[in-house]
Formats: structure tokens, sequence, C-alpha cells
């Protein structure tokens, strides 16, 4: 094991599919600058040829990222924040999700579009969206929401080598977060989810940023005897649902923490899967602890009131439990 | 693959727009008749640009199309039936019956695909022209695009980058008067091929129905784009003499354009005009034109014909296109 921070996880993750396949290009706004860090020294290791810093203009790139991936290329094109997978939607939407269907697999699209979404940095309402389910309901790309570095540097080496569109949206404000990474190659297959913990009375499915947020929650939960079940799905599209399925069976209880806004969130699809595949297993309603339907908001305080926090976890999971006492 | 452009003959270019004006007016009977399943945007009046262009392509060079695609699709070597059966809807079509006809596609032939989005095949073309220049062997792509599609903001995008990378890139507009169902003079402002003159690409205004000037434009801007010499912006003025889309004048309240001003433009017509230089010039016999024009009448006729009743795609052909399935 190496321990490492998320960010440079995916620069490693980068580094490695890059010296593998010649054929593996970047484009991105900045690239070269890397104003995360993942990307950094990639441009002076592989050339301008490889990694290339693209103007602002996000319809185009996307655009570009479809057809040179359609003329042969493995692409990896970097938007820099989640919320502008919005202005570059057209290619991934009407184009990169639709291709292998329309063209009945003549034109297959190894292409990753690469993002930083979520909150907890005041980067305000533009700049904070963790726009995963938007693209889950494309149905032609997988959506991969790694958590932790491990994760993130498994998911996008697969995202690389994978003959599909990916999305792989990373947590902004978890770039910096220590992990420990299996050495050697590590590769962590697309639509399957991780039980992080096991636990007997309730499951909390959480996604990216969350997973942590839950651990805490499941931590301070465990003092007071309640034990949690925590299923990071890795993968919002497609879902992994036996090992949902298989852990709500188990608990009888589900609570699903996303930082995505309520009218979009995968607690929406999770509870839908729950309650077709897993009802007569629950205990007690389902709760989906999400983002308020709003914007984002600036103001630090404002901000923590939207995004869930370990409090609104352990609140979510002790009604989960209060809904059996007698 | 290095592409290999021989000049295609004069009679080569008659016998393409031939070819493509007979399939369109197929049809037009088949819609008439209720036989295709879906909307068809018909390309009769314009034959001279997809002809004039694609003469100077190889297979190896890639194309995108729009949604006016089926002449683009036959004159860089689509296959008639394969294209009937797709818009037929049947198992047999080029894109076995998923994609229709505004998505005839052909990657062995570098048809990257028709496209449904106005505008949309200008990124991807621009992303297959950044593969080309990668490859080094002296490929391009051409972008065939409509008026209409020139106010969509990435054309200004795909020019920058275009310019800054000397992308092997050739941009054909083909002006025909209308945005969809808008006369484009009240939704368009000044000369398209002038908005490639700030980017400092070379650009050109030509008469699109001279099939001699398109064949002529494209071979300089092709020549110089094999040549490291970057990209070119092509405006050919031509006409559509059929609506937007087929059947259009039943759920049309209010007409778009007069009467007179499509007969005038039928006085253009760029295959009659090409056939009567021809004669002219004795390059072809008198009396023989009508026979050409039988003989590829019945060619499409007995492809249209061979492929209108084969089956429909089985429905379990829709697993095949799921993410996963291999």
């Amino acid at each position: 094991m190496t321990r490492k921070r998320l960010i440079h996880a995916i620069n490693d993750a980068l580094v490695e599919e890059m010296e593998r396949d010649e054929r593996v290009i970047l484009i991105g706004e900045d690239v070269g600058a890397s104003i995360f860090g993942d990307t950094r020294g990639l441009l002076a290791r592989f050339g301008p040829d490889r990694v290339r810093d693209m103007p602002i203009s996000e319809a185009l790139m996307s655009g570009m990222a479809v057809g040179a991936s359609a003329a042969g290329y493995r692409v990896v094109c970097h938007l820099m924040y989640a919320n502008f997978i919005y202005t570059a939607f057209d290619a991934i939407a009407n184009q990169a999700a639709r291709l292998r269907l329309m063209t009945n697999g003549q034109i297959r699209l190894p292409v990753v579009f690469m993002a930083a979404g979520g909150g907890g940095r005041s980067n305000a309402g533009q700049h904070s969206d963790y726009p995963h389910m938007p693209v889950a309901s494309l149905g032609g790309v997988y959506v991969a929401t790694p958590s932790c570095s491990a994760d993130a540097k498994g998911l996008l080496k697969t995202a690389i080598r994978t003959d599909d569109p990916v999305f792989f949206l990373q947590p902004t404000s978890r770039g910096g977060e220590m992990g420990d990474i299996p050495d050697g190659e590590h590769i962590v297959p697309l639509v399957s989810a991780k039980v992080l913990r096991s636990g007997d009375d309730v499951t909390i499915v959480a996604v990216g940023a969350m997973v942590r947020v839950a651990a805490r929650a499941a931590q301070a939960l465990a003092e007071d005897g309640i034990s949690v079940e925590i299923v990071d799905p890795r993968t919002s599209y497609p879902l992994d649902q036996d090992t949902i399925i298989g852990s709500v069976r188990k608990t009888g209880r589900l609570v699903i923490v996303d930082e995505a806004r309520s009218a979009g969130s995968i607690a929406n699809q999770v509870a839908a899967l729950v309650a077709e595949k897993a009802f007569s297993s629950l205990k007690a309603p389902i709760v989906p602890v999400t983002t308020r339907d709003l914007a984002i908001a600036y103001a630090p305080p404002l901000e923590k009131a939207m995004i869930p926090d370990a409090d609104r976890v352990v609140d979510a999971v002790r009604m989960t439990i209060r809904e059996i006492a007698p | 693959m290095i592409p290999n452009s021989t000049a295609a003959g004069s009679l080569d270019l008659l016998r393409t727009m031939l070819t493509i004006r007979k399939a369109e007016e197929r049809l037009a009977g088949d819609f008439k008749a209720g036989l295709l399943p879906g909307p068809v945007h018909l390309y009769i009046g314009q034959e001279a640009v997809a002809t004039g262009v694609c003469a100077q392509l190889d297979d190896c060079d890639w194309i995108t199309s729009t949604h006016r695609g089926h002449g683009h699709f036959l004159a860089k070597g689509g296959d008639p039936k394969a294209m009937f059966a797709e818009i037929y809807g049947r198992s047999t079509g080029i894109c076995g019956g998923f994609g229709g006809s505004m998505h005839v596609a052909d990657v062995s032939k570098g048809i990257l695909g028709a496209n449904g989005i106005v505008g949309g095949g200008i990124a991807l073309a621009a992303g297959a022209a950044l593969a080309a220049q990668l490859d080094g062997e002296g490929r391009v792509g051409v972008c065939f695009f409509g008026d209409g599609a020139a106010a969509q903001g990435v054309l200004g995008e795909a020019l920058n980058i275009a310019a800054l990378w000397k992308l092997p890139l050739i941009l054909v507009c083909e002006n025909n008067g209308f945005s969809e169902f808008s006369p484009s003079s009240s939704v368009i402002a000044g000369d398209i091929f002038r908005r490639a003159e700030p980017f400092g690409i070379q650009s050109v205004r030509i008469d699109g129905n001279d099939i001699e000037a398109v064949a002529e434009a494209a071979r300089v801007a092709v020549e110089q784009a094999r040549n490291g010499g970057g990209c070119t912006l092509i405006e050919a003025l031509t006409y559509r003499i059929h609506g937007h889309v087929e059947g259009e004048n039943a759920f049309l309240k209010t007409r778009y354009r007069e009467d007179e001003e499509v007969d005038l433009w039928r006085l253009k017509d760029p295959v009659s005009r090409y056939a009567r230089l021809l004669e002219k010039r004795g390059d072809i016999a008198a009396g023989k034109l009508s026979e050409l024009e039988e003989s590829i009448g019945k060619m499409i006729n007995d492809a249209a014909d061979a492929v209108a009743d084969d089956p429909y795609p089985d429905s379990a052909s829709l697993d095949r296109h799921e993410l996963g399935a291999a």
C-alpha cells in the first residue's frame, strides 16, 4: 500500500494509462497549469501532441473528444468544474451517448469526460454541482464517482480502457485527502459497488464526497450501538444493483446520502430500486439525505446548511430505527 | 491508411449527382406513399456540393454530415441499398435500422454520420481532424453544415482551434437559403464565409450549383490540409428545392417562400446544368444522357426495391447496445 492524495492517485492513473497506450490523449481546460493538480506534469512528460490545452470552449472540446475518439484515439477530456458539462452537454448527451446505438456499433467511443464536482469550498452556484444523475439519465454513458484515492485511480484506469463513454466525476473538496492505494496494477471495474463497512441495522448508500460523511455518521452511531453498513456504488450508472439490494435485505433499513439536489439525486433511483426489488425486506421508510433544490449558496454557513453532513445522516439513521420502536 | 485523391472524371461527377438525385426522388415518392417510418430531409438541388467535395476525398478521410445527409453518404461511397434499408428502418440497413435517415453512417467509408443536431458535426469533424493530424498520414476531416448551423456558437469555437492548431479541417457550409423553416436572411447576419477571416483562415464563397467550382475549391482546400496548411472554410451557395422536411405543408399554416423563387432556382439546377455542359463539350454523346439517367434511375429503384421488404430489426437486438454488453 502507498498513501497518496486523491488528486495524485488520478495523476498516477493518467500517467500509467498514457504510458501503457500511446493512443491515449488528454485535452482540456488548463491541463498544463492544472488547477487541481491532477494533470500536473503530464504536458512535460508526454508532450503537446498528446496533452493539449484547450480554449475555454466546452461545446467544442467535448465534441472534439467525441470526434477524435470516433477516429481512433482514447480521449480524456478534462472539463475542469463539473458544472461546465452543462455547456458541453450536446456532445455528451446527443453525440457521445447516442452514437453507438445510432450507428449500430460502428462507432464506439473510448472517451472519458472528467471533472471535479461538489460543494464545500464556497465555489458558489456555478462551480459546486455534483451532476452525476443528469449524465446517468442519458443511458449511454458510464458515470464513475470515486470517493477515495484507491477508487479514483482504479476507476479512472478502467474508464480509459473502456470502449464506451465514461463521465468521471471526482469530488472537488476531497482532492487533498490521503488514502491507501494497493501497489502495482490497480484496477476497479465499473458497476462494482463497494461495501466499506459491514453492519446489521441500517444500510447507508453514499456517493462521492458523501461517503466520508456517512463514515463519520456510522462511527458516531456505533458508539450508540447502532450497526451501520455503508455501500458506495462507485458507479452511479449503471448501478451495481445486487450489492445494494443484498445489503438492504440484510439490514432492512436504508438511508441514501447524495450531495446532488433532491430533484435529481441518486436517492430517487436507489429508493425505486429497493422498493421494487427488496420491498418485503424493509422495516422502515427509506430516508434520503440530499441537497435542497436550490443553487449552492456562497456564504459558508449557507453552504453548510445545504449539503448533507454527518449530523443529518445520523438523524436520518435514527429516524429509520425509531420507525420500528413500539 | 494514407489517403489518395484521384481526381474523378467529369462523367463520374455527373453519375454521382444523378445517383443522389434519383435516390432523393425515390424517397420523396416513398414518403408520399407512407412507406417511411420517420421524417426525411431531402438534398435535391444541392447535389453538386457533396459530389464536388467528396470527389477529392479517399475512404480514409473523415466526414461529418447533417440531417440532410443522404447526398454526403452516397457521394462518399456509401452503399445505396444499405442506405435505403436504413431509411426503411430495416435490419439490413447500414446502421441496422437503429439510426434512420438522420443518422446514416458508414465508418468504413469515413462517414462518421449524418447528425440530427444542427451544427452537431462541426466539433466532431474538428476532433476527427485532430486525430488525422496526430496520425500524420495526410488525412483530412470535412464537415458539411448548413447556413442554419452558421448561427451555432460552436462554429466560432471550431474556427478558433482550427486556426491555432492548423487542423486539417475543411468546413463546407452549404448555404441553401433556409434555416429549417426560416429564410436565413432573417436569422443569419453577415456573410458566412467571412466568419473565417478574423481567425486568419482562408475562405471562399463559390457557386455551389457549379460542380466544377465546388470540385476546384475543394481540391485546393484538401491539398492544403493534407500538406499541413490547415483549415479552409468554403461557403457554397445553393438552394433547397424541397422543403426542410418532406410533408411539411401538412403542418405549416403559412408559406415561408414563394413558388416563383423555387421555380427560378430550378432553372439553376446543378445536375441538368452540368449535363448540358458535358453535352456541349462533347464529353457525353447526344442522346446518351437519357440513357445514363435511366440506368441510374433503375439502379436506384432496384436497390430500394431489393430491401423495401427486408425484416425490421428484432427487438432483442436492442440488448447489444446496453452499456456492458460486448
